[in-house]
């Protein structure tokens, strides 16, 4: 096992528990949400790890600072704790498990038996950094750039007419 | 620097994997839609690293297309997610927000007046 192995392990084995925590977390959304930062802040370091530097930096700020902190507004804002009717929560219960383990199931069963060595070919070095990025992102993804740049702007009218107040 | 050729690239699909099955799980279980919806945030993480591993551990002969390298393509694809997940976490939450200001309560299985 190496350093890189038990880094990983560390890392992935934390952020799992930061997604469980999520959904067994119970009455207090705010358990949840916090409980997922601590997973999106450690999916940046895995990025970090997987040579995307610029992505892991962008997963921290947009994903663990920016809409973590909408999240946490709302759910303050609102005082949704404790809304959860008690009487639905066990009735799902089956149907979420075994769906869960089909799902698994079946991924588990490609993945295990998944070859990786066609999978090996090394990456050039600094194919995370923002120039990379940049030279791609400006010229062969210019048009899906722009149409993003078109659906946030859409999205932050929308949201400010739909959480006006008398709206 | 920070590469990673020693650890397995099935264990970033486990990872992955875990993570999309918790987010399906409490989408199907959690009826406060705040949760379910960091629930759908958990799934598409879950994917955004899946995207970047294959990114990482790239086919050979990727590069031979002439095409995007696979590498840069999938964190194109990442950025994109990112963007689009950002908008409708902004929409969800303000629809959210205003479900509850019109029902001063707000559980998913309370919002069934589309179905008619």
């Amino acid at each position: 096992m190496t350093a890189n192995q038990v880094a990983f392990l560390l890392v992935g084995g934390l952020a799992a528990l930061g997604a469980t925590g999520v959904v067994a977390c119970g009455e207090k959304p705010v358990r949840s949400a916090l409980c997922l930062v601590l997973n999106f802040f450690l999916l940046g370091v895995l990025y970090f790890m997987l040579g995307a530097e610029l992505l892991g930096i962008i997963q921290v700020m947009v994903y663990a600072g920016a809409i973590m902190v909408l999240f946490l507004f709302v759910v303050m804002v609102l005082a949704l704790q404790s809304q959860e009717a008690p009487r639905h929560k066990e009735r799902r219960w089956p149907l979420a498990i075994v769906g869960a383990i089909a799902l698994a199931a079946t991924v588990a069963s490609v993945i295990v038996t998944f070859d990786p060595s066609p999978f090996s070919q090394p990456v050039g070095d600094g194919y995370g950094k923002p120039q990379a990025i940049g030279a791609y992102l400006f010229t062969e993804y210019a048009l899906p750039f722009e149409v993003a740049s078109v659906l946030l702007l859409v999205g932050i009218v929308g949201s400010v007419l739909l959480a006006r107040r008398n709206a | 620097m920070g590469l990673v050729n020693d650890v397995p690239l099935q264990w970033f699909l486990a990872l992955s994997l875990y993570m999309f099955v918790l987010g399906a799980i409490g989408v199907m279980v959690r009826r406060n839609p705040v949760v379910m919806f960091m629930c759908i945030e958990l799934m598409l993480n879950a994917v955004n690293l899946t995207f970047l591993a294959f990114a990482r551990y790239q086919p050979s002969g990727a590069l031979a297309s002439g095409d995007v390298p696979t590498a840069m393509a999938g964190q194109m694809m990442v950025i994109f997610v990112m963007a689009v997940a950002a908008a409708e976490v902004a929409v969800g939450l303000g629809i959210i927000t205003a479900i509850f200001r019109l029902k001063n309560r707000a559980d998913a299985d309370d919002l069934g007046s589309l179905r008619g």
